[in-house]
C-alpha cells in the first residue's frame, strides 16, 4: 500500500510510552492490580532484580540467575500481573544502598516468604538473626532451627533463598570455614564478608 | 511445566505499547489516544491471569482498545463540539513534534468504519477475519472497509499517493 502509516509513529512515541508506562504504574497500584512489581539496580556485586508483592519483598536476584527466567517464574508462581514498577522498591533500593556503602547493618524491610515453604523457609525467617559480620556453620544453623541432624537441608535452603543479601545466607559456611556455595556465585560470597569485616 | 507460558505482564506492554498508541491514535486522534491508552492496559492488566495462554495478545489488545475507544467518542458525542468539527491548524490536532497534519486531518475524516479497519489491518497488522470478530459483519466486509479508506486517504491526503512502497 502506498499510504505512508509509518507516519502514525511520531518520534515522540518513546517520551510518550514512557509516560503512560508510569501513569499505568500508578493506576495499577492504586486499583490494586500490582501484584507484582520489580526494577533493577546496579550494585558493587553487579545489577539486581528487585520484586516486592504488596505483602513485601518477594525476591532479590543476581545477574547469573537471568532476570528475564527469574521473571518467568514469579509470573508463573504468584501472578503473572507483574509489572516494572519502581516506585514500590524505593525504600529496599536505599536500604540496599546503605548496605553496600557501610551504612547500614541490619533490613528493616517487611518481607514475603511466599516463594519458598515448609523447613527452607523455617531457615530463611532464622537466618536475619545471624549477625552483620558474624558467620555460622550450616550445622550450627541446623542447630539455631532445632534440627541439628538436617545440615544438608541448611544447605538446600540457603542454596534456594529468594532473598539473598537482604535474607543473609552469605554468612553461614562450611564446617571448615571455607565459603562453599552461593546463589550469586562464591566470588560473590567472599566479596560481601569482607565487605561485612571491614565495616 | 507448559511449553505456552503467561508472560509477564511487562513484556506485553513493552512488545504492544506502541502499536496499541499508534492505534488509538488514529481512531481518536493524538489528545484523546493517551487516556484511551491508559485505559486500555489498565483493564488488560485487570483481565490477563483470565487470559488463554495461547491467545492472540495484539487482538486481545485491540478489541480491549476498540471498546476504550467506543467510549471515549460517546463521551465526545455528548459534548458540545461535534465530532466533524476539525480544527483547521495541524498543531491544534495535536500531532506530537509537529507530524504530518494533513494525514492527521485526513484520517480523522474518513468515516469510523474504515478508520477502525486501517487502523487494525495497517496499523495493528490484524487479519480481517480478526477484525471482523472486533467490528462486527463479515471479513469480506472488513476488507473493503479497509480498502475505501485508504483509497479516500489518498484522495485527501496527497502525501500518500507519492510515496513508494511502505518502508
Amino acid at each position: 500500500m502506498n499510504v505512508p502509516l509509518d507516519d502514525f509513529a511520531s518520534p515522540a512515541d518513546a517520551d510518550t510510552l514512557s509516560r503512560l508506562r508510569r501513569r499505568l504504574e500508578l493506576a495499577a497500584e492504586a486499583d490494586g492490580l500490582l501484584d507484582v512489581a520489580y526494577t533493577t539496580i546496579d550494585s558493587p556485586v553487579g545489577g539486581l532484580l528487585l520484586a516486592a508483592t504488596p505483602r513485601g519483598l518477594v525476591r532479590v536476584a543476581y545477574e547469573i540467575e537471568d532476570h528475564d527466567r527469574v521473571l518467568d517464574t514469579l509470573s508463573r508462581r504468584l501472578s503473572p500481573r507483574v509489572l516494572r514498577a519502581p516506585k514500590r522498591l524505593e525504600a529496599v533500593a536505599r536500604e540496599l544502598e546503605e548496605y553496600f556503602s557501610r551504612r547500614r547493618k541490619i533490613f528493616d524491610l517487611p518481607l514475603d516468604l511466599s516463594l519458598s515453604s515448609g523447613f527452607r523457609q523455617l531457615v530463611q525467617q532464622h537466618l536475619p538473626e545471624i549477625g552483620y559480620g558474624q558467620t555460622r556453620t550450616y550445622g550450627q544453623v541446623a542447630e539455631l532451627v532445632g534440627n541439628p541432624k538436617a545440615v544438608r537441608a541448611v544447605g538446600t535452603a540457603c542454596a534456594t533463598n529468594p532473598l539473598p543479601v537482604v535474607v543473609p545466607c552469605h554468612r553461614v559456611l562450611r564446617a571448615d570455614g571455607t565459603p562453599g556455595g552461593y546463589v550469586g556465585g562464591p566470588r560473590v560470597k567472599r566479596t560481601l564478608l569482607s565487605l561485612e569485616a571491614a565495616a | 511445566m507448559n511449553m505456552v507460558m503467561k508472560q509477564p505482564f511487562e513484556r506485553i506492554v513493552e512488545q504492544h505499547g506502541g502499536t496499541v498508541l499508534r492505534v488509538c491514535r488514529v481512531i481518536l486522534g493524538v489528545h484523546d489516544a493517551e487516556d484511551a491508552w491508559s485505559e486500555t492496559f489498565l483493564a488488560a492488566l485487570r483481565a490477563y491471569p483470565g487470559l488463554p495462554d495461547d491467545a492472540n495478545t495484539e487482538a486481545w489488545l485491540v478489541t480491549i482498545a476498540h471498546r476504550k475507544a467506543i467510549d471515549v467518542l460517546r463521551v465526545r458525542r455528548r459534548q458540545p463540539a461535534p465530532i466533524g468539527d476539525v480544527p483547521e491548524s495541524p498543531s491544534a490536532l495535536g500531532v506530537p513534534g509537529g507530524g504530518d497534519g494533513d494525514l492527521w486531518r485526513a484520517v480523522a475524516a474518513l468515516p469510523e468504519k474504515q478508520r477502525q479497519a486501517v487502523a487494525y489491518h495497517y496499523v495493528a497488522g490484524l487479519a480481517y477475519a480478526e477484525i471482523a470478530r472486533i467490528l462486527g459483519g463479515t471479513a469480506d466486509a472488513a476488507r473493503r472497509a479497509a480498502a475505501d479508506g485508504i483509497r479516500n486517504l489518498r484522495k485527501h491526503y496527497p502525501g500518500a499517493a507519492t510515496e513508494g512502497a511502505q518502508s
